[in-house]
């Protein structure tokens, strides 16, 4: 796979700034809605509060209540209106409150938003992005630290993506956005308040590419989302035992692309791919799979994983035990470099 | 409107009642600002069929289908149980303020919706509650220490479902209402509901909390679908306390929420759930009505969240202060504590004794929290499945090995993993 060209931008003229995760989210929101009369803006409690993370933040006061809508507590009634609204033209961005509350409207999802390009032979469209802050290490009850992204990335017809900082979370949802397919857009809720330079002139990378941060000669570390930071710290900290990391951010989880980690692992010859999800037919399951497909002959090491475990998501006291951390990026590197 | 009226609701003069309530004309797709003001008005005075035994003056007062067989001790124990549950729900809080829990749920403002309901109860029933159900545990015995452990991070919840009567607490949205349909199902197909004689203990029922959002979601129609098809001895709880985080009640319904039973098949019923004995003696009628066998029912409370959602909730960005201000006028411990005192049901000297007691509650709380310890690592693993998992095995050895590398060589294991 040739690796992604970047996408110029618009003539936007402001310049370059300091701004979060969360900040960038919402900045997308703002220009997608200002773009396009048709996005609409959906969730529970994303009106006067904003969002329980502030991401939709002064949207309804600047665009009203038929933009921004405050919906009844149900995610197959958000999700399943959104269709609706999607076949009718409109491109419904929803919120989910939580990872763990997107069961609801799972059904939704697979039954219906996945399928109805395909069943209809592309005379329907649904347009529709559906926001997912993810993932653990904020110190919550139950369900509010999951990590569902391989359950989407398993059904056919969605795009699964997601950002790990603030340049990415603003043209990665604009994007989504403008994309004519659905979209399972997953924050790295643990991140939303991580700070980056923000340049809107320059240059970025399409909706569908993985990312090389970091460039290294000794191992290759592919990873996503909030495990993006842990494995970028995991790499300078690397450095202080001579060993020289390439880390490389996913960010579309499907489809893959997979063309610079295996470029990566022709010249590292290792591979540990890295999330805080469950191992079991996940994500990284997948990364494993094709690199050892693609780059066989170049593998000095088996491809080595570090996630959460086949558990369900623990009591917040032991998350930090249950979350791969610097220490457990190093030890899989570590492993594959002792081979 | 008598209860027996309601056990079979489908007489033509039942139905012919939806069309008089007062449903917004269905025009504009969001209700206008006429309309939610004019609804929220509606809510706060709870309308006319409001079942109501306390005044937030603290009156007696008589209702035709509900009066109430309590005694004073009864009245005096339930006082207590409101000023306990308050007094550990407000530690809770503090807790959380300063570190010591992740987060707390706050009950304040509905304590007599929750105190009414759990008394209602006999051991053999079974409550399925959500995650505010602190007065419901009261009732079940399960000791508010126990609900530290969800909060603090150490558990998902300390208590057994089997022994105490009580379900966990659930935090996705009328997950249970299904679950308890389904439990109470079970009750019916074991020969529990229906049966007379003396054994008190023949007839069981079910009870499930939810609150106004929750009625929202497909899982609570759902059960009330299952509920009302198989007569299923369970009683709906719902817990208007007018918001679903930001969003009022009206963000949720047209009608009345009581009045959506009518549409399943069932009785529905508003009580005050700020008033202790209405929300005791509506629910012990829908209890004993679904112990004889006479299907499902849905309570409505009607009461008011006096504090935020959650303590990470800022509740100054979507309600006004009048309101609170307004609520707090009907408070359910204030209007007991008048009633007892004006009928000399009891005397400064037992409300002080609560004071104390509540004092040493309170202390009890505090100190079991700041004591917990966190779990061992291997509570990860344990009993995520009942028949041992070897994916899950090898998980749990390798990550234990792993920590110990840390131990032999010289790492804080401790500071290295967390
Ligand atoms: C399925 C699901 N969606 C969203 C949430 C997030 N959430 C937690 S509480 C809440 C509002 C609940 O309101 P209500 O049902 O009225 O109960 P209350 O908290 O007021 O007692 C929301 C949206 C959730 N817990 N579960």
């Amino acid at each position: 796979m040739a690796a992604p060209t970047m996408e110029s931008t618009g003539s936007s003229t402001t310049p370059t700034q300091t701004v979060t995760i969360a900040k960038g989210l919402n900045m997308a929101l703002r220009n997608a809605m200002e773009r396009d009369p048709k996005v609409l803006v959906m969730g529970e409690d994303v009106g006067k509060l904003g969002g329980v993370f502030r991401i939709t933040d002064g949207l309804q006061k600047d665009f009203g209540e038929h933009r921004v809508l405050d919906t009844p507590l149900a995610e197959s009634g958000i999700i399943g209106t959104a269709i609706g609204l999607a076949m009718r033209g409109f491109r419904p961005v929803c919120e989910i409150q939580f990872d763990g509350f997107i069961f609801p409207g799972f059904d939704q999802i697979v039954s219906q938003l996945s399928k109805m390009h395909y069943r209809s032979q592309g005379k329907v469209k649904v347009p529709v992005v559906i926001r997912v802050p993810f993932g653990g290490g904020i110190g919550a009850v139950e369900h509010h630290s999951e990590s569902p992204e391989s359950l989407f990335a398993h059904v056919a017809g969605l795009k699964v993506v997601s950002c790990s900082n603030p340049v990415d979370a603003y043209w990665m949802l604009q994007q989504a956005i403008d994309c004519d397919d659905p979209v399972l857009f997953f924050e790295p809720k643990r991140r939303y308040w991580e700070k980056g330079q923000l340049d809107p002139e320059a240059e970025h990378l399409p909706l569908v590419s993985s990312a090389v941060l970091r460039t290294g000669s000794d191992v290759t570390v592919a990873t996503y989302g909030p495990m993006v930071k842990t494995c970028m710290d995991a790499a300078t900290a690397a450095e202080e035992d001579g060993n020289d990391i390439e880390v490389i951010d996913l960010r579309s989880l499907s489809p893959l692309d997979l063309g610079p980690v295996a470029e990566s692992v022709r010249r590292t010859g290792r591979l540990v791919v890295v999330s805080e999800s469950p191992p079991e037919s996940s994500v990284t399951s997948e990364v494993a799979t094709r690199v050892q497909q693609e780059c066989f002959y170049s593998l000095e090491a088996p491809v080595l994983r570090v996630n959460g475990f086949d558990t369900p998501y623990p009591p917040s006291k032991l998350e930090e035990g249950y979350l791969p951390d610097l220490d457990r990026v190093l030890d899989a590197v570590d492993r594959s470099l002792a081979y | 409107m008598s209860p027996e009226h309601w056990t079979r609701p489908s007489r033509p003069d039942e139905r012919d009642r939806i069309a008089d309530t007062a449903v917004p004309a269905a025009t504009s797709a969001t209700p206008t600002r006429e309309q939610v003001i004019a609804g929220l008005r509606a809510t706060s005075e709870g309308g006319a069929d409001l079942v109501q035994l306390l005044t937030p003056e603290g009156q007696r007062v008589s209702h035709p289908d509900f009066d109430i067989d309590i005694t004073d001790e009864q009245l005096r124990g339930m006082y207590r149980d409101m000023v306990l549950v308050r007094r550990a729900d407000r530690e809770g809080n503090a807790l959380q303020r300063q570190g010591q829990l992740g987060i707390w749920v706050p009950l304040l403002g509905q304590e007599a919706a929750q105190i009414g309901a759990g008394r209602a109860l006999l051991p053999q029933d079974m409550a399925f509650p959500s995650y505010r159900e602190h007065g419901v545990a009261w009732c079940r015995g399960i000791d508010p220490t126990e609900l530290l452990g969800i909060f603090r991070g150490t558990d998902h919840g300390s208590w057994d479902p089997n022994e105490t009567g009580m379900g966990l607490y659930t935090i996705v949205i009328g997950n249970q209402c299904v679950n308890a349909t389904g439990y109470a199902m079970g009750q019916k197909f074991e020969g529990k509901v229906g049966n007379s004689g003396d054994d008190a203990t023949a007839n069981e029922a079910t009870m499930v909390f939810f609150g106004d959002g929750a009625t929202s979601q497909g899982d609570v129609h759902e059960g009330m679908v299952w509920a009302s098809v198989y007569d299923a001895p369970v009683v709906f709880f719902c817990q208007n306390n007018q918001w679903a985080i930001s969003e009022p009640t009206e963000r949720q319904s047209r009608i009345p929420l009581y009045e959506r039973a009518k549409g399943y098949g069932f009785p529905g019923i508003r009580v005050d759930g700020n008033d202790v004995l209405a929300s005791l003696a509506v629910s012990r009628w829908a209890m004993n009505e679904a112990r004889q066998g006479n299907g499902p029912l849905l309570i409505e409370a009607f009461t008011y969240r006096m504090d935020a959602h959650t303590t990470s909730d800022d509740a100054t960005r979507y309600r006004m202060g009048d309101e609170l201000e307004a609520w707090k006028l009907k408070d359910p411990i204030e209007r007991l504590r008048v009633h007892l005192l004006r009928e000399q049901i009891a005397d400064q000297e037992f409300l002080d004794g609560v004071e104390t007691e509540a004092d040493e509650l309170a202390a009890r709380f505090r100190q079991f929290c700041v004591d917990m310890s966190d779990p061992p690592p291997e509570r990860i693993f344990s009993a995520a499945y009942a028949e041992e998992s070897p994916v899950v095995a090898a998980q749990r050895e390798d990550y234990l090995d792993y920590l110990s590398g840390f131990a032999d060589s010289g790492h804080d294991t401790e500071g290295s993993v967390r």
